[in-house]
């Protein structure tokens, strides 16, 4: 990437050849080509991508909070080894992110850090809290199912090492979604009480799910460049429309019923849904959903109460590095 | 409504394979303690990996120990539906995670003990525990790798972090003498070959202990007084809370299926 320029001569110079390349850079992302760390690519393009990419992998590792919540409690020694390796699983995939965002030059630690300042956003839908095992369920079920349909699109996204990293979180994710719909399952063939608990989970999260697809298509703010980048290959509308009208047979199925009575289906077959409210939306994303605070506290916490480890890791790999050379040495 | 106690026929094999399972259990159930809270997210992974490695060797000692025993119990109904009294795991496992430090040197002091100890079923001649142990053993090594360099580094890192880790190994030394007891019950089966004599692997264990410990830095405790109970249902005033939070779910709604 260029650095600013003093010189402006210099400069007009380097926005001349800065066009020719983004025309090249265009053509190869027409073409379907993937881009690689290594090629040149517009500064906003890196710009959004370690956006993006960060964000998703701050959301992988605020996402293990909500869930980490049941693994103490979780009712049966299959379960409990069942979610233990789901958000195992998530952990990992913030790993693959931030190794995917830091291939466009930002350290894992400045990406870090701007999540835990406030500055980098991630999933709205990780400040709702789970209150009872239903919720685990149906987190599996719909987030998870959400969160397919947002990235197997992007297993096509024209850069590269995110587009790899989608293809190895997909194959994982639609495991977990499975594992989700099964406790569902459970839950709506057991008790009266059990599905009445999925039924109260499927309520309260129905709405934040619809949500995590983004603002609509006339508000989003970074739609135009990433569709034009092969970021994004389906607008928020869209991806919302397709998951609506997955989810709506599997809620029949279970014999839940979806919180909004307003829904009807076309001649067509897609699913209306009622208007989602964006001001609920707006405040999560604001800082203001119900665990926010929460969330932020725990990782700034984790982050604090951990530098001493860290710190205590790097002590001794330089200790062990300068006995090494000294010894190398005589 | 089956929400009481379980009741067990503990004869000696049945107890013998609960005590090993419990061990499992209930560090398995402190270890994810740490989910989403660990110092770097690699070592949020690496302990969710142990966790879930030992409630996997967990699940197959209950399941074995409901088959020994033949009544209707199941892995569940030993995890979830008895109290601190009929729990038999070491108190060592039950200790509160504290800081990094002393869940680190709690794993360290139990997987260089269940290192050795599987190792050695694996010659057990009970067909069964000598499959568990086989594929115990795999993991217990990892465990045991990953949390010496650990000791290593804290203790032989920056000043803080060597006094967490010698404050840590301090705290939790007393315990790890009862790894090392037989009683009566188990007498029998280590006589019969089906287990092993854990008193026989005590020197070994040391060796593992003091080489990591004193590369480490650190030292340990003069005193070796070794505190007791777990193995008979005497446990720290910690099981009680680990239990009530683990079996909330199946004590709230009894005998449905998840």
């Amino acid at each position: 990437m260029y650095t600013q320029a003093l010189n402006t001569g210099e400069a007009d110079d380097r926005g001349l050849e800065d066009a020719a390349r983004a025309a090249q850079f265009q053509a190869r992302v027409d073409a379907e080509e993937r881009i690689e760390p290594n090629d040149w690519m517009p500064a906003a393009y890196r710009k959004t991508l370690t956006r993006q990419i960060s964000q998703h992998a701050h959301s992988e590792i605020v996402g293990m909070l909500p869930e980490g919540n049941w693994i103490t409690r979780a009712p049966t020694l299959r379960r409990k080894a069942a979610l233990l390796a789901k958000v195992q699983d998530e952990c990992g995939h913030g790993l693959y992110l931030y190794a995917a965002a830091e291939t466009l030059g930002s350290s894992r630690e400045e990406l870090v850090d701007a999540m835990l300042a406030g500055k980098a956003k991630y999933s709205s839908i990780f400040n709702y809290p789970t209150l009872t095992w239903a919720d685990i369920g149906t987190i599996g079920w719909l987030v998870d199912g959400a969160a397919i349909m947002n990235q197997i699109p992007l297993c096509r996204c024209s850069y590269g090492p995110y587009a790899r990293a989608m293809i190895r979180v997909c194959k994982e994710e639609s495991f977990h979604q499975r594992q989700g719909y099964e406790i569902m399952l459970t839950l709506c063939r057991g008790s009266e009480e059990q599905k009445a608990m999925a039924q109260d989970a499927l309520n309260r999260w129905w709405w934040p799910v619809l949500m995590m697809f983004g603002p609509p298509d006339g508000v989003s703010q970074h739609s135009d460049t990433s569709t034009k980048w092969k970021i994004k290959r389906f607008s928020n509308d869209e991806l919302r429309q397709k998951f609506v009208d997955a989810t709506v047979p599997q809620a029949q199925y279970l014999g839940l019923t979806i919180p909004d009575p307003g829904m009807t289906q076309d001649a067509d077959g897609h699913w209306r849904y009622s208007e989602i409210d964006w001001t609920e939306f707006k405040q999560v994303l604001a800082g203001n959903g119900p665990c926010n605070r929460d969330r932020i506290a725990a990782r700034r916490k984790a982050h604090d109460e951990g530098a001493w480890v860290r710190e205590a890791a790097a002590a001794y790999a330089a200790k062990r590095q300068h006995r090494q050379t000294a010894q190398a040495a005589e | 409504m089956p929400v009481a106690n379980i009741q067990i026929s503990e004869t000696p094999l049945v107890l013998y394979t609960l005590r090993r399972a419990d061990d499992a259990l209930i560090l398995g159930h402190r270890l994810p303690e740490w989910c989403g809270h660990a110092p770097m997210l690699e070592e949020d992974m690496a302990l969710s990996n142990i966790a879930l490695d030992l409630i996997g060797q967990a699940r197959e000692l209950y399941s074995y120990a409901a088959k020994v025993e033949g009544r209707d119990n199941d892995e569940d109904k030993f995890a979830y539906l008895r109290d601190v009294r009929q729990y038999r795991n070491l108190l060592l496992v039950e200790q509160p995670n504290g800081d990094f430090a002393q869940t680190l040197v709690r794993q360290f002091f139990y997987s260089a003990f269940a290192d050795l100890y599987w190792r050695a079923m694996m010659g057990s001649r009970d067909a069964t525990l000598a499959a568990i142990a086989a594929k115990s053993e795999k993991e217990s090594a990892y465990h045991l790798r990953h949390s010496s360099e650990w000791i290593i580094r804290l203790g032989d890192g920056t000043e803080e972090s060597h006094a967490r880790a010698q404050g840590a190994v301090d705290h939790l030394w007393a315990f790890t003498g009862e790894m090392f007891a037989v009683d009566d019950s188990e007498r029998g089966l280590i006589d019969a070959g089906a287990a092993v004599d854990p008193a026989s692997l005590r020197d070994r264990w040391l060796k593992t202990v003091t080489g990591v410990i004193s590369e480490a830095t650190l030292t340990l405790p003069q005193n070796n007084w070794m505190q007791q109970g777990g193995r008979a249902g005497r446990h720290s005033e910690h099981l009680g809370h680990l239990l009530s939070e683990l079996q909330s779910m199946q004590r709230t709604f009894p005998g449905l299926t998840w």
